[in-house]
Parts: structure tokens; C-alpha cells; sequence
């Protein structure tokens, strides 16, 4: 991420915060949503550049989750570069700024450790979730007016992502629930990551 | 009450000084001048507090260009910030200030902010927008999912409160009830018709579990600060108010990537400006602690130290944050009842001076000597402390 990149970001989250802390209805972020509103029921993500891969196996509704081979851990959300041990991913760009060769496809360390991307099982656990009771408030159709669950969810490969939690009563969900992945097709071909509560084992 | 605290480098101690402040706030919650001609009023009104003028500024803090207000006020400061944290920018400002006085880069040193959403709505005002343009995670990895900005991400910090430590909403709506019993003495307050808890229970549900009367308002409004050295602080007009300490941490910025949604980087930032200034939470005679949700507030008290983790929601159940409490909290009626234009540091820092001075009127704590303004920006996700003080505590 550039210091650009970020600094753009941030302000955007800050314009956030002002304008639409919630009190009295309308707010700017909501004009955002809606001017990027198609047809298309949600907001779709946009590809990020470390993230290509992802996207990718949701056309086959494949999980991947980047792991780091030298602290052998999960990374979410996709970067160049393991936030917990620099190490850095086998990526042009991000093996010339850690001096290494630069050679595409090749390890991003000496040490043969580098970014990978691996197979999740699905499986989840909800983290903390909230119901939305004000759909207009966000823009968001894909709910047709009715309350949705956002939630963190913690993968059992140990990153936490934001989802939606469908297949129940938004009411029922609750931390400490088990969730297996379900997928939601988007305009392009690529499907959204969902969860879904599993089915309970006797 | 400066014993027994180490590691912390204490030179900032009561070098520099918030020496003028300004603001503009009406129950209407609108405002009839805004943009530049806003922040103007704000500077000057504040240098006049000080009995200074626009020729004694070199030094300029603003959270979108301290080149473009320079450059209207046609001044050549020698000392410039631009940081934006958002709802803390205020507080990193002031942290900054005191800084670069206490090393020789500046004297007087002014920031400044006004912002006036709710007339820009009704005037359909054209209002600069800040583009989505550029890689953005959170466009990527949550806006898909409807979050709703902000409080979505805040939503989410309470939901965990609650499943960790048992904390329920009717504590969380007596931070609501207790601010709006400090609004109901500031007649500049949006709301100051006081309410009880099962008013803010029976408020509409927006992202659960927060209520409507757990978030802030949406008002205009403006403020602005001037700082200078200790040394020619104690020669103008108004009664110091030194900065003690100051401490800023962030650990995120999108909420998927707070580390502990039950704790902020308010942890270290106030650790290190209580330990900068020498003092302990039980020093502290008034709180300023940015409320955008009632959660914000409650996570503050446990991060600065008030009381443990987790036990924030009994820790205010007793209405200890109101008026003749036993921690002042957000006297002016805070973002919850008060005003709210986006970035609400800026208010703290004009409250805590107030208070300090003994110029808060109905309000007025008795005979503060240390007020705290903690600011919050962007999903708890930049924390910045400022620990103040009068003369009697140098």
C-alpha cells in the first residue's frame, strides 16, 4: 500500500465518521453507495491488486486464504508483504522493494519462505455481528428492505473477514456461532463469500 | 501524584499552552456561515481569546491543508501540519504543537475546523467529495456487505463487548442519559431535554444493538485552538491551560483489522500521555471522551484506565459521568447531545480549556485542575490523549 493509497483511505473513513454518524437519517456515505448502485443487488467488490487469485477461485466457489510460509500463518486482507514477519510474496514489485531478485514466480526470501495461497476449509466461527435494521440507511438492496447480519467471522485458518450471515433468523446469530461458507453469484462470475450457520453434528 | 512512573521522556511537561479557543454551535444545529468564511471566524475569535493576532501565527494545523488555510490567511507559517485522523485530528494537532514549540520550531501555533453537514444537506450545498478512486481494502473486503458507515464497525465492537463481558444495553444508555443531563445546562446544546434509559431502549433499533439515541448527532459546527510556549503563555490574556502530556496510537483503519475489538489503541496512547503528564486516571477532575456511540465512550473509560476491562458498563451504571458525578464526562453534552460535525476532537479540547478556566457557566465543574481530551478517529481506529492542566499543577 502505497502512502498515498492510505492517506486517501484514510480520509475517506474520516469523511465517513462526520457525515453520517447515524442520529437523523441521511448522510453522505449513503449518496456514495447509492452512485455506485447499478441493477446489481450489491455493491460488488472491486479486484484489489494482491487479490486477484482470490477472486478468481470464486468463480469455482473455492476459498483461498494467503498464508505466509515463514510464520506460517493466514493473511487477510491480501498484501505483497506478511504483516506479522515482512516476509514478502512472490511478486515483482515486492521482491524488488525487499532486495531481493525480482525474478517473477520465484520465492519472495532467500530462505525459500514466501506468500502462498491455500485451499480454506470453509469453516467458521462468528467473531461479533450486528443486525442492520435500516437498510436505506447503507444502500444495500440485496436485503430487500428487510434487517441483515453483518458479522466478522473468524476462518478456522485463523483470519478474520466481514460477511453476511444468511439461512437464519438475523436475530439468532450470535458470537460463538459455527458457519460453513455459502456463495452468492455476482454480475461477472466471481460469487461473494456468505456463511451460513452448519449443520449441527450429533 | 507524580511519583512511581518511568519510561515516558516528561520534557513536553508544561512547555507549551492552549492559550485561545473558539466555537460555534447552535441548537438549531445549523450554522449560517460556512467553509472558509467559518474557519476564519474561528481563528480569529480564537486569537483574540489569547490576545494575539493573525501576525503572531507561525505555526498552522489543519486536517485537510494547512497550505490552503495559509495561504488564505495569507501567512508563512514555519511550522505546518496537515494530519488527519479523523474525529482525533484535534488531539494529534495539539500533540504535535506542543512538540514543535517546546523544540524551537514555532511559537504560536493555530488549528482549526469547521464543517457544516447538516446546512450543506438542506441548501444542497456542493460539498467537495472525497473519491472512492484508488485501492481502498474496505471497498473491497466490506462495503460488499452493507456495513453502514460508521457505525457498522461500532455495532460490531459492542456486539463482542456484550458476549465477553456481559455488558447490556441499558449501560450503554446511560452514557446517553448522563450526557444529555450535561446538555440539558449548556443552552448551545442540539438536545437538552433530558431522557432516561428506556427512552434510548425504546429509540428505533439502527445496527443492533445500538439504538438511535446511542449514536451522535449530525450537526454543523466549528472550533478553533491557539498554542503557545508556557513563557508567553503567561503573558496574555486568559489563564494557561498547559498540555501535561499527549500520546497517540492507531492500530487499524478498517474495523475488519482491529486487532481487539474490545480494545482501543487508546490503551497506549493513554498510557503514555498519563505518564508523560505524571498522573493516574483518579487524577483526572474531567473527562472529555469523543462519544460518536455510547460504546466509543465506554471503551474509553476502560482503555484510560478509569476502570478494568470490561467492567466499563457498571462502571457508569451509577450515573457517575453526569452532573455532580464523580467523572464529569463530556460537560458540554457531548457528540451524543451537543453537536457533531464530523470530527468532534476539536470540541473536547474547547471544553476541557473551558473547564479548566472556569468558564463553563451552568456547566462548570468545581475548580477543575486536570481535564483529559481523548480523541477518536475514523472506527476506533486512531486514538490521541491530551492530559491539561492550570497553573496549579506545573
Amino acid at each position: 500500500m502505497t502512502a498515498g493509497s492510505d492517506r486517501g483511505a484514510r480520509a475517506e473513513a474520516a469523511a465517513g465518521v462526520g457525515a453520517v454518524a447515524g442520529g437523523e437519517g441521511e448522510d453522505k456515505q449513503v449518496e456514495q453507495v447509492e452512485q455506485v448502485k447499478t441493477e446489481r443487488t450489491r455493491m460488488e467488490p472491486p479486484v484489489g491488486a494482491e487479490s486477484g487469485p482470490f477472486w478468481e477461485a470464486t468463480r469455482e466457489g473455492t476459498l483461498l486464504v494467503q498464508w505466509c510460509t515463514s510464520c506460517d500463518r493466514g493473511i487477510f486482507y491480501p498484501r505483497f508483504f506478511c504483516p506479522y514477519c515482512a516476509t514478502a510474496g512472490p511478486d515483482d514489485s515486492a521482491a524488488g522493494q525487499s532486495g531481493q531478485s525480482g525474478q517473477s514466480g520465484q520465492s519472495g526470501q532467500s530462505d525459500g519462505s514466501t506468500l502462498e495461497w491455500r485451499t480454506a476449509s470453509g469453516r467458521a466461527i462468528v467473531h461479533a455481528a450486528t443486525v442492520e435494521h435500516n437498510p436505506a440507511a447503507t444502500g444495500a438492496t440485496f436485503s430487500h428492505g428487510e434487517p441483515y447480519v453483518v458479522a466478522l467471522v473468524d476462518l478456522d485458518e485463523g483470519v478474520r473477514m466481514m460477511t453476511n450471515i444468511v439461512g437464519c433468523a438475523p436475530e439468532d446469530v450470535r458470537p460463538g456461532m459455527a458457519l460453513t461458507v455459502t456463495w452468492e453469484p455476482l454480475s461477472d462470475g466471481r460469487q461473494l463469500p456468505l456463511f451460513t450457520p452448519a449443520a449441527t453434528s450429533a | 501524584m507524580f511519583e512511581g512512573m518511568t519510561g515516558v521522556d516528561r520534557s513536553l511537561r508544561g512547555a507549551a499552552a492552549l492559550v485561545g479557543v473558539a466555537d460555534d454551535v447552535s441548537p438549531t444545529g445549523e450554522l449560517e456561515r460556512t467553509g472558509r468564511e467559518l474557519e476564519v471566524a474561528m481563528v480569529l475569535a480564537a486569537l483574540d481569546d489569547a490576545g494575539l493576532d493573525l501576525g503572531d501565527v507561525d505555526g498552522v494545523c489543519h486536517a485537510e491543508s494547512a497550505m490552503g488555510l495559509a495561504e488564505y490567511l495569507g501567512i508563512a507559517p514555519t511550522f505546518t501540519d496537515s494530519t488527519m485522523t479523523g474525529g482525533s485530528s484535534y488531539e494529534v494537532h495539539l500533540e504535535h504543537a506542543a512538540a514543535a514549540i517546546a523544540s524551537g520550531l514555532c511559537n504560536v501555533v493555530i488549528s482549526v475546523y469547521a464543517s457544516t453537514p447538516r446546512s450543506d444537506r438542506r441548501r444542497q450545498r456542493q460539498v467537495p467529495r472525497r473519491g472512492l478512486a484508488g485501492p481502498n481494502p474496505m471497498v473491497e473486503w466490506e462495503w460488499p456487505f452493507g456495513l453502514r458507515m460508521p457505525m457498522g464497525p461500532y455495532a460490531l465492537a459492542a456486539s463482542r463487548h456484550m458476549y465477553e463481558f456481559g455488558t447490556t444495553s441499558e449501560q450503554l444508555a446511560q452514557i446517553a442519559v448522563s450526557t444529555r443531563d450535561w446538555a440539558a445546562l449548556n443552552p448551545r446544546a442540539r438536545y437538552q431535554t433530558p431522557i432516561t434509559v428506556d427512552d434510548v431502549l425504546a429509540s428505533p433499533l439502527q445496527s443492533s444493538p445500538l439504538h438511535l439515541l446511542d449514536c451522535c448527532l449530525v450537526t454543523d459546527g466549528a472550533g478553533a485552538f491557539v498554542m503557545t510556549s508556557a513563557e508567553m503563555a503567561r503573558s496574555l490574556r486568559k489563564p494557561p491551560v498547559y498540555v501535561l502530556g499527549a500520546g497517540t496510537c492507531h492500530d487499524h483503519l478498517m474495523i475488519t483489522q482491529m486487532p481487539d475489538l474490545t480494545t482501543t489503541p487508546g490503551a497506549v496512547s493513554g498510557s503514555r500521555a498519563f505518564e508523560a503528564a505524571g498522573i493516574t486516571p483518579g487524577d483526572v477532575d474531567v473527562l472529555m471522551g469523543y462519544d460518536s456511540f455510547t460504546i466509543t465512550a465506554l471503551l474509553h473509560l476502560e482503555d484510560l484506565g478509569f476502570c478494568a476491562k470490561g467492567e466499563g458498563g457498571a462502571f457508569v451504571e451509577d450515573g457517575k459521568l453526569g452532573p455532580g458525578g464523580s467523572l464529569p464526562m463530556n460537560t458540554n453534552g457531548g457528540g451524543l447531545s451537543f453537536t457533531h460535525p464530523g470530527m468532534y476532537g476539536m470540541f473536547l479540547i474547547v471544553e476541557a480549556v473551558r473547564q479548566l478556566r472556569g468558564e463553563a457557566e451552568a456547566r462548570q465543574v468545581d475548580r477543575p485542575e486536570i481535564a483529559v481530551a481523548h480523541g477518536s478517529g475514523v472506527v476506533l481506529s486512531c486514538m490521541s490523549t491530551a492530559v491539561l492542566g492550570t497553573e496549579a499543577t506545573l
